[in-house]
């Protein structure tokens, strides 16, 4: 009873892959087990939570709701590509670490793919916008205020940082 | 010059590994090991007649299935009852597989390891398990009644029973000029980390050693369990807690059946071993809390002063009692809050139910107490035609009553005696960021446009940073780098942080160039754990106990090497100098060097102390009798009893005339957990706290049907809150240092949880006119309230 292997080609933070999955492996696993990025965590498997969000051709998605195997030549952002060129944070990293936008960090990385690519539509969010681009997230440490504080900061340094 | 680090809001030291994706949660350690899965009894009670794995071998990849017969020696005997009680009369704990008999759903059955999570699942797929079902215990009616029992040999259902009283209470209700009876009913919920439990173990056969990575709450606590479970001697055990994803008080509750059988496996089989918790099996397989009845007789004067409070309560405690009765322990002693009855009675029975096991979360028992305590007070406003915050006033213990004893015995066993606060005060800045002298108007404004809209006031105290001790190590190495090694864990409450704080502060040096270590038995082999907001508190003043002694040597080093007395120097930023000689001066590192007198140099550093430079002369060995090498101490904080921190929230809420739907407008907390460490922690524990007393409060509980099976077990089903449903949380502190420990902290973290049942269902019933009597409320059970009671006023 052994399962037959799908040749998959990915492009992950920018770097080709192509990695051998059963056709049931989730995406999510996929990215953890086999490429060894383990930013991207899964809180309920059932894509409710959204910590498992990554962004495939720059779309957020839920990874524990995809199959490796249907995501041939697709392009993947996770959180580890998130950071700024040089390395350090990237601008809604750097955001959520000035507003403690953040306790036990386990959700954090859904809510970092999922604040940059909303913020490439909405650079000048208000209050209330930046509450309802995160609604699809659980978070059960930080009662999202600071998180929707994190949203506007990081806003301000993409318009600062142009 | 000084290095001002504590009670600043200081950005966390956590955050940029874990906002990168770089945190290393259990599930991502151990990529190469073999997973664990387990089969779980879908009965709620059920004889176990077969278990066939006949049709599992075949499964490719499949290293192994253990059920209860495999097991052996003490990993075959029960689990632990970690916190015995002279009260807890019939305590029942499960086994790490079921033993024949299965008491709850997800109660496990069978474990197997194989290759991957998605071999073992299939492998317990095909596991077929012959059960013969029993009619289960299900809620506190049936538990009560007691026509069918959770154990054989527990007819009444009854775990515990106890009764705590102060002066005749029931006397004293009887006597007062006004009386009121109450029933007062909190559902269940449930702690939920967004990261459930895990377990990875490593077994090195050569070394004969284990360690165990585990999303708990207590790694200490684990490494001794798992030694006497295992039969490993303790010095060969490790247990670390790296990253959790939340805890909340679910991971305090240890060793799990499965944190015992993984590493058991791991040493049977040689390898790797892992299990990482999915959604559902957290829902069935952990932890519940908070399902309480209670009824209130109060006996009050015409201020509405308590003259006699008489309460009795039950609580569901599931399944098993590993835990003990710590949950309505805590109820029983913090009910009373701010307020000095005349007398008080309670008596509470713990109930098994054929449900998932009930430990602390966030709050602890104290969520059902302020609900009963406020209710309480609402009440008594109510009937006697006062002001809410008036009657409460009138019952508030006066600071210069601190401290005050209740005569009770907390949670601790020791004396429920409350240290410091400030209730007058608290209740003033609470009145103010509410606007609650201005709020009649608006709610007449209100109600003139067809809004309805309502306030709520609760008022809590809690016991914080419980004993029995906590403990730091503290080191300064010779490139200056300060580590700090305490073994009490963190689940996001930014320890690493909070603590370098207090080491940076005591030792004057920069907090930049302080690290530290929680949670991992390898670098702090004793302390209890974190849970009852006792994390701050307890390691909080053992980090500063520590370091005050490593300031100590360093200065005395100090002192001999500048050719200057102790008292003459100062230490800040890193430097020793003499006050009003800044020339001389030494670097810390450089005192740490000298700290330790070397016999072998290996950089340019040491070779300033080998044994041809330092040294007090051929007189005197180079270390001294009662001294030891290195610029570093260890040392404990062990509290003679609990300091109180207390709080009040008020909200205004608005309800849908029409829908039911309950929209929170403001939601104001005012805090006193005694000197602050990080304020921006502090805050932070308190918006979360906040967020999941809400969701108790409107949202959150555990639907069991009459089978016993949960309904409810996903996120799709238990609503936890989004951001749409959180309120935006207004706050203000007072500071009133607690006399008991050196830093004058009292705890934060549960703070925003306790009170939100209690505030929210006064400002509903404040909304609607009628008494709000349980929570959680839904917007279709607030519709059949309104409905109910429209029936009342016609008929």
């Amino acid at each position: 009873m052994s399962e037959p292997l799908h040749e998959t080609r990915l492009v992950v933070n920018g770097v080709p892959h192509t990695v051998q999955v059963p056709a049931r492996r989730l995406l999510a696993d996929c990215l953890r087990q086999d490429l060894g990025l383990t930013g991207t965590h899964l809180g309920c498997e059932h894509g409710v939570c959204g910590a498992c969000t990554v962004l495939v051709d720059g779309a957020p998605m839920r990874s524990c709701l995809l199959f490796a195997a249907g995501m041939d030549g697709a392009e993947i952002t996770t959180v580890e590509g998130c950071r700024a060129p040089d390395g350090g944070l990237g601008p809604v990293q750097q955001a959520f670490r000035d507003c403690h936008g953040l306790q036990c960090g386990f959700c954090t990385p859904g809510f970092v793919t999922t604040v940059t690519a909303w913020l490439r539509d909405h650079p000048d969010p208000t209050e209330e916008q930046a509450r309802e681009a995160i609604g699809g997230n659980l978070c059960r440490c930080t009662g999202y205020q600071n998180i929707v504080a994190s949203v506007l900061r990081a806003a301000e340094i993409n318009r600062e940082q142009p | 010059m000084t290095t001002r680090t504590m009670g600043e809001p200081i950005a966390r030291r956590e955050d940029p590994r874990l906002v990168a994706g770089d945190g290393r949660y259990l599930d991502d350690l151990g990529q190469g090991a073999l997973a664990a899965a387990f089969v779980r009894s879908p009965h709620a009670a059920a004889r176990v007649v077969d278990v066939d794995v006949s049709r599992a071998l075949e499964v490719d990849g499949l290293v192994a299935i253990y059920t209860y017969e495999d097991l052996e020696g003490p990993v075959a005997e029960p689990l632990p009852l970690l916190i015995p009680h002279p009260r807890l009369h019939a305590p029942r704990t499960g086994y790490p597989l079921a033993n024949g008999v299965v008491r709850h759903v997800g109660e496990p059955v069978a474990m197997v390891v194989a290759r991957d999570r998605y071999l073992a699942e299939d492998a317990c797929e095909r596991i077929a398990v012959t059960y013969e079902p029993l009619a289960p215990v299900v809620g506190l009616d049936a538990a009560v009644a007691a026509e069918r029992t959770v154990h054989d040999d527990v007819p009444d259902n009854v775990s515990a029973r106890m009764v705590q009283e102060h002066g005749d209470a029931r006397a004293a209700v009887a006597a007062a000029p006004h009386r009121l009876e109450l029933d007062l009913a909190i559902e269940r919920s449930a702690s939920m980390p967004m990261e459930g439990r895990g377990v990875y173990a490593r077994w090195d056969a050569a070394d004969r050693s284990l360690r165990v990575y585990s999303s708990t709450q207590t790694s200490t606590s684990v490494r001794f369990a798992l030694a006497v479970k295992l039969g490993v001697p303790v010095d060969r055990v490790e247990v670390v807690a790296p990253d959790v994803g939340g805890g909340f008080g679910v991971k305090i509750v240890h060793p799990w059946p499965e944190e015992v059988l993984v590493p058991w496996a791991a040493i049977r089989l040689g390898r790797e071993v892992k299990w990482a918790e999915d959604r559902r099996e957290h829902f069935v397989a952990a932890a519940h809390e908070r399902g309480q009845r209670h009824h209130v007789s109060v006996g009050f004067d015409d201020d509405g002063r308590l003259l006699g409070l008489d309460v009795d309560f039950v609580h569901d405690n599931g399944a098993y009692t590993p835990y003990g009765i710590i949950v309505p322990i805590i109820t029983a002693t913090q009910l009373l809050g701010p307020y000095k009855p005349g007398a008080y009675r309670v008596e509470f029975r713990s109930l098994y139910t054929n449900t998932v096991i009930v430990t602390p979360y966030r709050g602890a028992g104290r969520p059902q107490a302020a609900f009963a305590m406020e209710r309480t007070m609402d009440a008594i406003a109510a009937y006697l035609g006062r002001d809410r915050a008036e009657v409460r006033a009138a019952n508030f213990i006066q600071p210069d009553e601190m401290p005050y004893d209740h005569h009770l015995t907390f949670q601790d066993g020791r004396p429920l005696v409350y240290d410091s606060g400030d209730y007058p005060a608290t209740l003033d800045k609470v009145k103010k960021l509410v606007g609650w002298d201005e709020f009649p108007a608006l709610r007449s404004e209100a109600r003139a446009a067809g809004r309805r809209v309502g306030i709520g006031l609760a008022c809590y105290v809690e016991g914080t940073g419980v004993g029995p001790y906590e403990g730091a190590h503290v080191r300064v190495e010779t490139n200056g780098t300060v580590v700090v090694a305490t073994g009490l864990t963190t689940q996001g409450q930014g320890h690493e942080t909070a603590f370098a704080q207090v080491a940076a502060e005591t030792l004057g040096v920069p907090v930049e160039r302080v690290t530290v270590v929680t949670g991992d038995t390898r670098r702090f082999k004793y302390a209890v754990g974190t849970f009852a907001s006792r994390a701050a508190v307890m390691s909080g003043n053992a980090v500063a106990l520590a370091a005050g002694k490593v300031r100590v040597k360093a200065l005395r080093i100090a002192a001999e090497a500048l050719e200057a007395d102790p008292g003459d120097l100062e230490l800040a930023e890193g430097t020793v100098r003499v006050r009003g000689a800044p020339e001389r001066e030494i670097a810390l590192e450089t005192v740490a060097v000298l700290a330790n007198p070397l016999r072998y140099a290996f950089d340019e550093q040491t070779r300033l102390a080998t044994q041809f430079v330092v040294g007090r002369g051929v007189e005197a060995p180079p270390v001294d009798e009662d001294d030891e090498p290195g610029l570093e101490a260890t040392d404990f904080y062990s509290p003679l009893r609990s300091t109180f921190a207390n709080g009040m929230h008020a909200a205004v809420v608005e309800t849908d005339p029409e829908t039911a739907e309950v929209r929170i407008l403001r939601y104001c907390v005012v805090h006193d957990c005694g000197t602050l460490i990080n304020p921006r922690i502090v805050e932070g524990q308190i918006h979360g706290g906040v967020a999941q007393g809400v969701g108790g409060a409107l949202y959150e509980r555990m639907v069991y049907d009459e089978n016993g099976q949960l309904l409810n077990a996903s996120f799709m089903d238990f609503l936890m809150p989004y951001a749409s449903e959180v309120p935006k949380v207004e706050t203000d502190h007072l500071e009133t240092p607690s006399p008991l420990n050196p830093l004058g902290i009292k705890g934060a973290g549960e703070a925003g949880t306790i009170a939100a049942s209690a505030v929210l269902a006064a400002a509903i019933s404040d909304a609607e006119g009628f008494f709000v009597d349980r929570m959680p409320i839904s917007p279709s059970d607030l519709w059949a309230l309104r409905e109910r009671h429209a029936r009342k006023e016609e008929g």
